[in-house]
């Protein structure tokens, strides 16, 4: 029975471990609440792996399909179901569920409980807006998701983790709001919020554009785009080390895969008419947003703008209309994850023991701490797109993706293989090597088991899927395909 | 039953038994020693419970008229009247150890408590300008004497003074409208009142002229901008527990006078007062948001709070027709829910000599009890409109009927003031969760205000998941009732 309900439990087995761990209390039982954390978000992954060995890759559609009424007065129906671009992602969550749970065991002390349970729960919820089918139960998902990250960066934050946390809320709810009131319109022309039935309703273009641009706000402040990509490194910044690798690895991601699920199959005709400025905004991104990094102090705010700087290549991807930059664009969005993810964690690593994350503090650390410099080296070659890193396939594949459109597109992506390498080296060299810096560096202790453990099971995918990137296109292919030929057709009335 | 007088008094149980243990409470009360206070509250509390078991036992789906069209007894009446009674009852659990603290523990208060919702009753059962009348100038007497019974407070006698000179100015304009309206058409009784206007016949210059007096007392009523100078310093300078009740089981009662005397009685003219409402909507949104940013004091942070949530009320009507309606009554339903629970947090903060009323008594709520934080935090996200919660389906429904309607400039301009209303609502759960508390003193609530706090709390989560019951219960007293 249970085979039935792989979607629902992925869901609900966080979640409910989450609320499990809150009822461990106060602090007293901090011991127990991380292992039922750790328990919960291990099961949270075993019950997440049968989507991979079940899928049907020849299937582009939604599968693992299930759901009933809801709510009937508004025909609002919990329908879940995940195709080959949402698959990966929730296997993502999953994944960076544990090792979030992982990487917080010692650092933080302060309300273990509350600490775990947010983010399983928020795990939970993530994972409900990768399989979402009807557009309340995804609106549902999409805003809960806010409030336990709100918690999160303000509770366990930094010094400003107040305003961050404030920011971070209220541009998520701004564009979230204009998204519903586009649902709505949708709703009242197909009297459903089915989401496929609003790929088949034929909508003029003026309101295509209205649509497009509804979502846009709600997606292009997740992703984020620039220019409204200014709560990101503040977010970063102030947030806890496991707040940052959840916002980095997964909910970044949640805005990219809005466009694919919603807005250009929704209103297709105007996410062509669009890709100009969408492409701009992309370019924008790539090439600016990554000398805004190279400046940066923080190593934090660095891998802050770094992460906006590569979802420009993800939405670039997608915006090019070809299967080889929209499959480039999803090896991106999972590669970057991990890597990303792995750079939070390192700066973690440090940051728990010298308390500052400014560069200048740094200098030498390879000289006492080897093994960890080793992997942070690693993933931030990963971050520069080194050829044998996933950082390298799902650029190469995008690059490629615009060549094949306009020469110049291509250009100044690549322009990211010197950028991206500058500043991600460059701090590498500030921070790792030359001479030790000062006694608080030359008195660290490398990496312990459990950080080791941590910090190898990422640097193990990012190698994985780098040398052998097939297991992960081979599940998005045919949905990439298929999703191309949906929005190759016009749904202006008239022309269906 | 074939008796006319049985058969109309009938219609009325629910009411007659109100009316009857208001006045024997205040009987009994003179014959209770201090010790024995409590039975008072005991009467009170199977009082609600018989007007609650008495509305559902004695429910029928159809329309009766009675007491010659005075009076109506349809299933949006019962299922108010049902609502009434229970948030009353919830509004006595919270308060009972605050009046007890500070000397309004007597049979005064329970009588007028339940005078104020006999008088609310009527106005839910109002089938004309008399009744209704009547029903309103029955709640606001007792909602004064209840503002200003702790005599001895002079900000709340000056809140009283305030409430009562401003209402009673608002009751004559709403007389006045209807005295005009009644020179045009020649009737009292709302579905007269209808045909009258139907039929083209009355003089539309007067209409127009009666019909802006009456939008006006209405919105005084509700609290509405440009009319909702009182809300503010009364909440303010209420008894907590007093601005518990004029927070909460009133807006039912406005919410079917709204009903009563614009959609049953005056839909006709809807094109009139439409405009009236639309202007009266956004200007509670705006000024009713912008304004909650500015506040320290949580009750005033509230009543703007509740200014702007009136303004999304509005839009339900603005959307003529049964779907509005009804998420206009899903609205006002999950409002009061939130109001009693947020007010019954501040109940549960003050204590002896300590009113909870500061933003910064909330400060470090999640260190001194992680669990009522948390119900204070459901109830905060709720009202600023964030799923899974109750308040979500509320700005959702109004939303998509005002949509439905054809106003998405107002929809967006309403979405772009719930974000800046957010905000207020985030600051009181930074309050609780990344600051350190001031004040250390232990929470210990009695059982029965424990359970029914939690409970409150967990029903805005809960109805959130599973808001058919309640969308279909709205559904179902509208379309019964509005034809």
């Amino acid at each position: 029975m249970l085979d039935n309900h792989i979607l629902s439990l992925s869901i609900w087995v966080p979640i409910l471990a989450g609320i499990l761990v809150l009822f461990t209390g106060s602090d007293k039982n901090a011991t127990l609440a991380r292992w039922i954390a750790l328990a919960g978000s291990v099961a949270g992954f075993l019950v997440t792996l049968p989507l991979y060995t079940r899928f049907d890759r020849a299937d582009g559609d939604f599968q693992f399909q299930e759901g009933f009424d809801w709510i009937p007065s508004f025909n609002i129906h919990y329908h879940l179901g995940a195709d080959g671009i949402a698959v990966p992602l929730i296997l993502l969550t999953s994944f960076i569920t544990v090792i979030v749970v992982l990487a917080g065991w010692e650092v933080i002390q302060k309300r273990v409980a509350q600490y775990m349970a947010a983010f399983l729960i928020m795990s939970g919820l993530m994972i409900g807006v990768f399989t979402a089918l009807d557009a309340v139960l995804f609106y549902v998902f999409w805003e809960a998701m806010l409030i336990p990250m709100f918690l999160v960066i303000g509770v366990w934050g930094g010094p400003n983790r107040v305003y961050a946390t404030i920011k971070f809320f209220l541009y998520t709810l701004l564009g979230s709001l204009l998204m519903l009131v586009a649902f709505i319109y949708l709703f009242h022309h197909t009297h459903s919020f089915e989401i496929v039935d609003y790929y088949m309703l034929p909508i003029p273009m003026e309101v295509q554009i209205l649509i497009f641009m509804a979502f846009f706000m709600a997606f292009a402040v997740k992703i984020p785009m620039w220019p409204v990509h200014t709560w990101l490194p503040d977010a970063h910044v102030e947030a806890p080390t496991g707040g940052s690798v959840v916002l980095a690895a997964i909910m970044l991601k949640l805005g990219a895969y809005g466009f694919l699920r919603f807005a250009m199959p929704i209103a297709p005709d105007a996410a062509h008419y669009l890709s100009g400025f969408m492409i701009t905004l992309s370019l924008i991104a790539v090439v600016y947003i990554a000398l805004v990094a190279l400046v940066q102090q923080d190593m934090k705010k660095l891998i802050a703008y770094s992460s906006i700087s590569h979802m420009g290549f993800v939405t670039l991807g997608m915006f090019i209309f070809n299967p080889l930059g929209m499959e480039g664009g999803i090896v991106q969005m999972i590669s970057h994850g991990f890597v990303s993810g792995a750079l939070f964690l390192c700066v973690g690593v440090l940051y728990d023991r010298m308390h500052s994350r400014q560069i200048a503090d740094y200098g030498g650390v390879v000289n006492t701490m080897p093994t960890f410099a080793a992997f942070a080296v690693l993933f931030a070659m990963a971050n520069a797109g080194l050829p044998g890193t996933s950082g390298f396939v799902g650029e190469f594949m995008v690059i490629l993706g615009a060549l094949q459109q306009d020469f110049w597109y291509a250009f100044l992506a690549a322009t990211t293989l010197i950028f991206g390498a500058a500043y991600t080296l460059w701090m590498v060299k500030r921070v790792f090597y030359g001479d030790i810096g000062n006694a608080h560096v030359a008195a660290l202790k490398d990496v312990n088991r459990r950080e080791f453990l941590i910090l190898a099971i990422l640097a193990a995918m990012t190698l994985g899927f780098g040398l052998y990137p097939a297991p992960l296109t081979e599940i998005t292919h045919a949905t990439v395909t298929q999703l191309l030929s949906h929005l190759a057709q016009s749904k202006l009335p008239g022309t269906i | 039953m074939n008796n006319p007088i049985v058969y109309d008094l009938m219609a009325a149980r629910p009411e007659i038994l109100v009316l009857t243990m208001a006045m024997v409470i205040l009987l009994v009360d003179l014959f209770l020693s201090e010790r024995h206070r409590y039975v008072g509250y005991v009467l009170s509390q199977l009082t609600l419970l018989g007007s609650a078991i008495l509305t559902v036992a004695t429910h029928t789906p159809g329309v009766a008229y009675v007491f010659n069209g005075m009076f109506v007894d349809d299933p949006m009446a019962d299922v108010l009247k049902l609502m009434m009674s229970l948030a009353t009852s919830v509004v006595l659990v919270y308060s009972r150890s605050y009046i007890a603290t500070r000397g309004m523990y007597r049979g005064e208060f329970f009588a007028l408590v339940l005078f104020a919702l006999l008088g609310m009753m009527i106005m839910v059962s109002g089938s004309h300008f008399l009744t209704l009348y009547m029903g309103l100038e029955l709640l606001s007497l007792s909602m004064y004497a209840l503002v200003a019974l702790d005599r001895d407070n002079p900000r709340a006698t000056e809140a009283a003074m305030k409430y009562f000179v401003l209402g009673a100015l608002a009751s004559g304009m709403l007389l006045y409208g209807m005295s005009m309206i009644y020179g045009a058409t020649g009737a009292l009784e709302l579905g007269q009142v209808r045909n009258a206007l139907m039929s083209g016949q009355p003089d539309h210059a007067v209409l127009i002229l009666g019909l802006v007096f009456v939008v006006a007392g209405l919105a005084f009523k509700i609290g509405a901008v440009p009319f909702q100078m009182w809300v503010p310093d009364v909440y303010h300078g209420s008894p907590t527990a007093v601005t518990l009740l004029i927070g909460s089981v009133p807006k039912f009662a406005a919410f079917a006078f709204f009903m009563r005397l614009l959609i049953q009685g005056l839909e006709p003219l809807g094109i009139d007062w439409q405009g009236m409402l639309i202007i009266m909507a956004v200007l509670s949104i705006s000024i009713g948001n912008i304004t909650a940013i500015a506040q320290t004091n949580i009750k005033r942070m509230l009543a703007y709070s509740t200014i702007s949530h009136v303004g999304f009320l509005l839009f339900g009507f603005l959307a003529v027709g049964p779907n509005g309606y009804t998420s206009a009554m899903f609205y006002i339903s999950a409002y009061v829910l939130m109001t009693l629970g947020a007010f019954g947090i501040l109940l549960l903060l003050s204590r002896q000599g300590f009113e909870a009323e500061h933003l910064d008594d909330l400060k470090g709520l999640n260190q001194r009890s992680p669990w009522y934080a948390f119900i204070m935090l459901l109830l905060m996200f709720s009202m600023a409109g964030v799923p899974p919660t109750l308040g979500f389906y509320a700005k959702f429904t109004v939303l998509q009927a005002a949509l439905q309607a054809g106003f998405v400039g107002l929809v967006i301009f309403a979405v772009l003031m719930a974000v800046i209303g957010a905000f207020y609502y985030l600051r009181v759960v930074k309050l609780m969760y990344f600051d350190e508390p001031i004040d250390q003193t232990p929470i210990k609530p009695q059982a029965d205000v424990a359970f029914v706090l939690s409970v409150n709390g967990l029903l805005v989560l809960l109805i959130g998941l599973m808001p058919e019951w309640l969308m279909e219960l709205c559904a179902y007293a509208i379309a019964q009732s509005i034809q």
